[in-house]
């Protein structure tokens, strides 16, 4: 066995005995099937975003231009379901939580590493039986990625088929939980306890909680669709006696808290990088540390808030509304801790910070429009119009797409032992927020004004707004290309980084760059918490 | 490390024993089947579930040996069933109301 870093490769040297691609897709080490998973993502993100693109176009004219109303339906539905359940929910967790979750508690690897690859293996075919619905069967499904009865049951297209690839999919994303659950409780290094445990690591554990308690619901909920549509069965269909809101209850269940897999781990990677760069402890380590748990406990009480206008009644109105509210406190929570920890900080402004402040002021954004949303009464006005749509998108890009960014720019030189260009990175990120912005921004007054979301056609009068978000994908989909070739040829052919080059306190630095593939060559005693920057210099 | 190793397996439950937890769960089937046919109400919801619960339960305890685990497990499938109980629960709010 090889421990050393040969030739500075680390766990990216070729291993002796399993060669080329068959040491890749056959590996268990975490830190290879974490790049999988980021390799696979990022190709979906790539197909989701042109997808996306296409979109844009179509809506920039009213009327009937560029592609069929049926098209344009198929095209919002994958958009939504390759972003959703092949993009964002296993982006941070699955990639990067994968390759630093053992790195951060000084750990050799995860509790189970086949487990680990099979997951992964489960997510390559979920992924491909989502491709292949596109192409067989009669049409691709036009269902929304929320696949509501009773249309998903009486549509003749192709939504067995994907409602099969998204139960695949959860399977993926219940074990790659379940992974993390057991790794933080038993594979801790000596002297990493609860309160020394970085808070990615405690993101990641809120978010593994979710995974594996709220994503069986989803599997279950499909797989009565399935049934329903191939057995003819009368579960929610009411032509044959069944209940749809039974199903909006049961798919918010579980798609409520998926928002929070989405957003905890992007808070987690905020929670890290911020400290770095202001040179400080983190404000309020615990009460961030528990708003993850109180997030993840809080975030499964409020599914209804996306029914309001179902016709469910008035008394659950009432309650979801006022359930919803409570959520925002602990993120409010972490809101705050992070802007009370830059203050007084020395700060850095390298591009990790600077994507990290961007999470923090899309994410407000989005947080404070959820709150509009949540309010039952406003609800009623802006429910299923672009104001969602504008919603989703600040948290969910603004959010968690910042977030993975901002994790890509801070842990990549550790992965791979490169920096980027970081005036470039800088660059790049300018463009992307004013492209978001741009983008999403004129969607909340397309809402207010009453433009529907998930329709082909719209009046003149929202033209305006349209022209100006399609310019405004333009901008971001400039910025992505940088940002995606900076970091490209930075992990390339950049210069090398050195084990520790932003001067971080947590264990994944106190190996090398990329770590070997046993993580480390001794087995680490930790002896401080993971901001305590006293005695920690920059390396470069 | 902080938790004890993992002791199940070493607690061999006697045949004798899991067959008599298998006929309880016979004897509740059967107890569900009946309770479905007499009409309670809302009661037969209630009935329904109340037996489940019975019966999942002996499965966890003994055929699943969470009854030789320690409390770090035992809480952890705790909070489990705590927050499916809160799901079906706060379902109620919509189902016991609608008019
Ligand atoms: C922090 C407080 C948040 C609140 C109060 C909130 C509230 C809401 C409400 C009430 C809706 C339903 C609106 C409607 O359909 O009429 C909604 C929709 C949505 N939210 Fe949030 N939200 C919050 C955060 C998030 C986060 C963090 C994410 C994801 C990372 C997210 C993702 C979504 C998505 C995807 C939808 C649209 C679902 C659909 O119908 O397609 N939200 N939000
Ligand atoms: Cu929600």
């Amino acid at each position: 066995m090889d421990h050393g870093n040969v030739g500075g490769l680390g766990f990216l040297a070729p291993a002796p005995g399993r060669k080329g691609l068959l040491s890749w897709i056959g590996t268990t080490d975490h830190k290879r099937i974490g790049l999988l998973y980021m390799g696979c993502v990022g190709f979906m993100f790539f197909c989701g975003a042109a997808l996306g693109m296409i979109l844009r176009l179509k809506l920039m004219t009213p009327g009937s231009t560029l592609v069929g109303p049926q098209t344009y339906n198929a095209m919002f539905t994958l958009h939504g379901v390759i972003m959703i359940f092949l993009v964002v929910i296993p982006s941070i967790p699955a990639s990067l939580g994968n390759i630093l979750l053992p790195l951060q508690i000084g750990a050799e690897d995860v509790s189970f590493p086949r487990l680990n690859l099979f997951s992964w293996w489960l997510y390559v075919l979920g992924a491909t039986l989502a491709v292949v619905s596109i192409f067989t069967g009669s049409g691709a499904p036009d269902t929304g990625w929320t696949f509501y009865v009773p249309f998903s049951e009486r549509t003749t297209t192709n939504v067995s088929l994907a409602v099969t690839a998204v139960t695949i999919l959860g399977f993926s994303s219940i074990l790659t939980g379940l992974n993390f659950v057991t790794t933080i409780h038993r594979l801790r290094a000596p002297g990493m306890t609860w309160t020394r445990l970085p808070l990615f690591v405690w993101s990641l554990y809120a978010t593994a909680w979710i995974q594996v308690l709220a994503t069986p619901i989803l599997g279950i909920t499909l797989v009565l669709v399935f049934a329903e549509r191939v057995l003819n069965l009368g579960l929610f269909d009411p032509g044959r006696g069944g209940d749809p809101l039974l199903y909006q209850h049961l798919f918010w269940i579980y798609s409520h808290p998926a928002v929070y897999i989405m957003v905890l781990p992007a808070m987690g990677v905020i929670s890290d990088i911020i400290p770095v760069f202001a040179r400080k402890n983190i404000f309020g380590y615990k009460m961030i540390a528990f708003s993850s748990l109180a997030i993840a406990f809080a975030g499964s009480l409020v599914w209804a808030h996306h029914m309001f206008t179902s016709g469910m009644s008035d008394t659950a109105v009432l309650v979801f509304s006022f359930l919803t509210f409570i959520v925002a406190i602990p993120s409010a929570i972490k809101v705050f801790n992070w802007v009370s920890t830059l203050y007084k900080g020395s700060i850095s402004v390298e591009p990790p910070l600077l994507f990290s402040l961007g999470f923090i002021f899309m994410f407000s954004v989005g947080g404070l429009t959820g709150l509009v949303q949540g309010a039952a009464g406003t609800d009623i006005h802006v429910h299923d119009t672009y104001f969602i749509v504008g919603h989703f998108h600040y948290v969910i890009f603004g959010g968690t797409g910042l977030g993975m960014f901002a994790a890509l720019h801070f842990w990549l030189p550790k992965i791979f032992g490169r920096m980027y260009d970081r005036g470039v990175a800088k660059l790049s990120f300018w463009i992307i927020l004013v492209g978001m912005n741009v983008l999403y921004f004129p969607m909340f007054i397309l809402g207010l004004e009453g433009l529907p979301r998930r329709y082909y056609d719209y009046l003149p009068k929202y033209a305006h707004g349209q022209v100006l978000s399609t310019i405004g994908s333009w901008i971001l989909a400039v910025g992505l290309v940088i940002m995606f070739a900076n970091l490209y040829r930075g992990m390339r052919r950049g210069p090398l980084a050195g084990d520790n080059p932003w001067g971080a306190a947590t264990l994944e630095w106190t190996t090398s760059s990329p770590p070997p593939t046993n993580n480390f060559e001794v087995e680490p005693v930790v002896t401080h918490g993971p901001y305590d920057f006293r005695g920690v210099a920059r390396h470069e | 490390m902080s938790h004890a190793q993992n002791e199940s397996g070493s607690h061999p439950l006697s045949y004798r024993f899991l067959a008599a937890i298998w006929a309880a769960l016979l004897t509740l089937t059967a107890l569900t089947i009946f309770a479905a046919r007499i009409d309670l109400g809302f009661f037969n919801v209630v009935a329904a579930l109340g037996i489940a619960s019975i019966k999942s339960s002996l499965v966890i305890f003994f055929f699943m040996h969470l009854k030789y685990e320690n409390r770090t497990i035992k809480t952890m499938v705790l909070v489990a069933f705590v927050v499916l109980a809160i799901c079906i629960g706060l379902t109620f709010f919509d189902v016991g109301f609608r008019r």
